[in-house]
């Protein structure tokens, strides 16, 4: 076994693969434990208030997301505007 | 002054109870007069590992709605002169167990002279495990090197930091221990299990020991003998260095390392 892993290379060995899924899952759950609640779907639905107030948008075409990036969190929202009627 | 150690995990079946009996067994055999309390409500165990399920009469819920006294519900330990056993109720919910009821049960131990009063915990996040680590001075967190046990040792940790009776009132937190069972050196040289280094690096406890998996905890279960008992078998020494280290000894970490099988032994085999 070791002389052919040492000629063809070795599959990722899967403590290792543990670590990394358990490395992003506690950072993951930290995060929202740290902020209290998840206030994700409740800032997702003022966000739509607002908006609908304005602009008529379906409600499903706004979304979202918080990613984690090294030290920093991202909030990203996206909303795709209705085609313009001319 | 009484010192309260929850004994708990998250997960089921990583060794609570096994844990549990061992340490509260070692530490009445360093001298200190311990309690060590069943909190499984409905599903009681604790006594079939100390081996005492035959002297249960009354247990914790009878004692917390006064249908008992307490020192009728202790039941003294079989081993040690200085150990007791509070077994939990087997025909109630863990809604019996109120937090009124838990402390009075805790006060009157300590009025006792108990020196240490272990709780072992259900698995879980609810009432019961709650209740078992409400009133916690130190904890041991039973994990086992697999990912679910690593990641529902982390979420009982951040339940001990919010709803322990320490962190409500503000006081100095719950002292965390990392507690590694059912270890084997073997697959974590080969790879194919975290690390004791891995795991502490993930939920970033002090690591008061390592269990190794081993034949004699279903041997120690077996007889109904907490696995301390077990004289010169590799997780009674090893459960008597968390004991140690408990205590504030300094005592090297034991079976961690794998040795390779030489050329000799792997040819003519041997264990």
């Amino acid at each position: 076994m070791s002389l052919l892993t040492l000629l063809f290379g070795e599959k990722k060995k899967t403590a290792s693969v543990a670590k990394e899924r358990l490395q992003l899952i506690i950072a993951r759950e930290h995060g929202s434990a740290a902020r209290g609640i998840d206030f994700l779907p409740a800032l997702q639905r003022e966000l739509i208030e607002v908006i609908t107030k304005y602009v008529p948008v379906n409600p499903d075409d706004i979304k979202v997301q918080l990613e984690k990036q090294d030290n920093y969190e991202v909030l990203e929202v996206n909303i795709v505007l209705p085609e313009q009627r001319n | 002054m009484t010192r309260v150690v929850v004994i708990t995990s998250g997960k089921g079946g990583v060794g609570k109870t096994t844990t549990s009996a061992a340490f509260a067994s070692g530490l009445a055999l360093r001298g200190f007069k311990t309690a060590v309390i069943d909190f499984d409500v409905g599903l009681r165990n604790l006594d079939l590992i100390m081996g005492c399920e035959r002297r249960v009469v009354y247990d914790f819920v009878n004692v917390i709605n006064g249908e008992a006294r307490l020192n009728q519900a202790l039941i003294k330990d079989k081993n040690c002169e200085n150990l007791f056993v509070l077994p939990a109720s087997q025909t109630r919910d863990k809604d019996a167990l109120t937090e009124e009821g838990v402390e009075k049960v805790i006060k009157e131990l300590e009025h006792l002279g108990f020196d240490y009063v272990v709780c072992d915990s259900p698995a879980g996040i609810e009432r019961g495990a709650v209740m078992a680590l409400t009133f916690a001075d130190e904890a041991i967190v039973t994990t086992t090197p697999e990912v679910s046990s690593v990641r529902d040792s982390d979420r009982i940790l951040g339940i001990l930091q919010s709803k322990s009776r320490r962190a409500a009132e503000g006081r100095e937190p719950v002292k965390e221990h990392l507690l590694l069972t059912r270890y084997s050196p073997k697959r974590v040289d080969e790879g194919e299990m975290l690390s004791y280094k891995d795991v502490q690096e993930l939920l970033r406890v002090p690591l008061i020991g390592v269990i190794p998996e081993s034949e004699s905890v279903l041997h120690a279960s077996n007889q109904g003998t907490p696995a301390i008992h077990l004289k010169g078998t590799d997780v009674s020494e090893a459960y008597t260095d968390v004991v140690a280290r408990f205590l504030g000894e300094d005592r090297p970490l034991r079976f961690v390392n794998y040795d390779k099988p030489g050329l000799i032994k792997r040819l003519f085999g041997g264990k």
